[in-house]
């Protein structure tokens, strides 16, 4: 699974650190998205992908390996 | 001369007069919005003006809406729905804030403020936070029952709260919160809206003009010494954070709470476990949805939605209300379930105007119910529940007081 983020999309509001925090963070400066782990496990599939939906920017693709 | 379609009429008479009254649930959205959806997620609505607007009831169609840069939050395209005469004069007269901004400037404008908002940030408020929830219940207690929850902790908790993060003295909390609570009344006459406007942008107005002289660490203080914020752009974002930031989490407390009292085996599997509570607080913004008039957007283009033609300068109600109880999205949505999933909700909105707040009010929220129900184990309601009176009039929909004994 490889996870790309687009920082222009990005609004800050927290949705992907607070659902799927080993794999998002935020910038401490601007808030925006910051990618921890580009290719997660398999097993974090469910979070990343719901991290994605609740993305109120549509910041976040997710790609299948 | 012909006459644009958002203009005027050409409504179905049989289209629900916006906003709809409630019906004898205090916590279900208003029985028209219900019809209308389910007659289909996009129907036409009638405004008070005796303009038309589109009113979407479906969790994908506000998905869509709420997410499509086609859909503009800005109250000055002709065309915006406007839900009262008040309404009307305050978007029309202040400062645009990010809120009622598009695109770049938007972004440019929300960047500023996001920082102080991360998750991370927000976790490391907590101590403070519960120490500040454990002083209102210590307070309230002490005063002896009956107590109105609303005033004596559901109110006190974020004011305190969003008060220390902005820089405003919370000994001005009187005056703040009688003016918010007037630009937040679809009932209040437009000179009272425009006084209370006035005087709210003249107080934040020379705070932060304080600051600016004298800056502090503060959200504001920064927020003022910036070159690149103007004064009014200053005073008018601290107006927009302060309401918004004691408002809406101090009616999702009191109303989490009656709700949480009208279902005691829901307070009784939190008690019995409280990590539930993260969930329940989800669950609870999912079904209450208080900001329950509809969020606005208007179209800047020809959009085709599920099937609908809405044209350029037509107006769009988001009713956030019935799309949090969707069935497609959320099984049995009309049921309180502190269990289930309910992170789809729109309670914070969707898209890139989506509550910058958020981790504030989840965190908030999260220690006033667990720390409110753990400690008061006999917390129960001081009158009868058909005797209580609910904020049917206000942007942020509630209960007026909850007296309450334990």
């Amino acid at each position: 699974m490889q996870v790309t983020v687009d920082q222009d999309r990005c609004c800050g509001s927290g949705q992907c650190v607070s659902t799927a925090p080993a794999v998002f963070d935020q910038s401490e400066e601007d808030g925006l998205v910051r990618l921890l782990l580009p290719g997660p496990d398999r097993a974090l599939s469910a979070t990343v992908r719901l991290a994605a939906a609740l993305c109120p920017g549509n910041a976040i693709t997710v790609l299948d390996d | 001369m012909t006459t644009a379609p958002h203009r005027r009429s050409h409504v179905d008479p049989a289209a629900p007069a916006l906003p709809a009254p409630r019906g004898s649930c205090p916590f279900a959205p208003p029985p028209a919005y219900e019809e209308a959806h389910r007659t289909a997620p996009v129907t036409r609505a009638a405004l008070w003006d005796g303009t038309s607007c589109w009113l979407v009831t479906g969790h994908a169609q506000v998905r869509t809406v709420l997410g499509d840069h086609r859909f503009s939050a800005d109250a000055r395209h002709p065309g915006f729905p406007f839900l009262s005469p008040g309404r009307r004069e305050l978007l029309n007269r202040s400062t645009p804030t990010f809120l009622r901004l598009d695109g770049a400037e938007h972004a440019r404008r929300r960047r500023m403020l996001t920082g102080d908002f991360i998750v991370k940030r927000i976790e490391a408020m907590r101590p403070r936070i519960q120490q500040t929830v454990d002083e209102a219940l210590d307070r309230m207690t002490a005063g002896g029952a009956p107590a109105d929850l609303v005033r004596d902790f559901a109110l006190s908790v974020p004011s305190l709260v969003i008060c220390h993060l902005l820089g405003v003295p919370y000994e001005d909390h009187g005056f703040f919160q009688r003016r918010s609570a007037v630009l937040l009344d679809l009932a209040a006459p437009v000179e009272t809206v425009g006084t209370a406007q006035r005087e709210l942008n003249a107080y934040l107005a020379d705070l932060t003009a304080g600051k600016r002289r004298r800056p502090d660490d503060s959200l504001l203080g920064r927020l003022a010494a910036r070159p690149d914020v103007s004064p009014e752009e200053a005073a008018a974002t601290g107006v927009l954070l302060l309401v918004a930031g004691h408002e809406t989490t101090a009616n999702m407390t009191a109303l989490g709470t009656l709700a949480l009292l009208r279902h005691p085996e829901q307070a009784a599997r939190l008690r019995a476990e409280p990590a539930l509570v993260k969930g329940a607080v989800e669950e609870l913004l999912r079904w209450l949805g208080i900001v329950h008039l509809g969020v606005p957007r208007v179209a800047l283009e020809d959009v085709d939605l599920d099937g609908t033609r809405i044209r350029a300068g037509e107006g769009v109600l988001c009713m956030v209300s019935t799309a949090n109880r969707d069935t497609g999205v959320f099984p049995d949505g009309d049921r309180l379930d502190v269990t289930r999933d309910a992170r789809r909700h729109f309670a914070f909105g969707f898209g890139v105007h989506q509550c910058l707040g958020q981790p504030l009010a989840r965190a908030e929220l999260q220690i006033a119910l667990e720390t409110l129900f753990r400690r008061l184990p006999g917390l129960r309601l001081a009158v009868p529940y058909e005797s209580l009176r609910y904020r049917t009039d206000m942007i942020v929909y509630g209960v007026q007081e909850l007296p309450v004994a334990w």
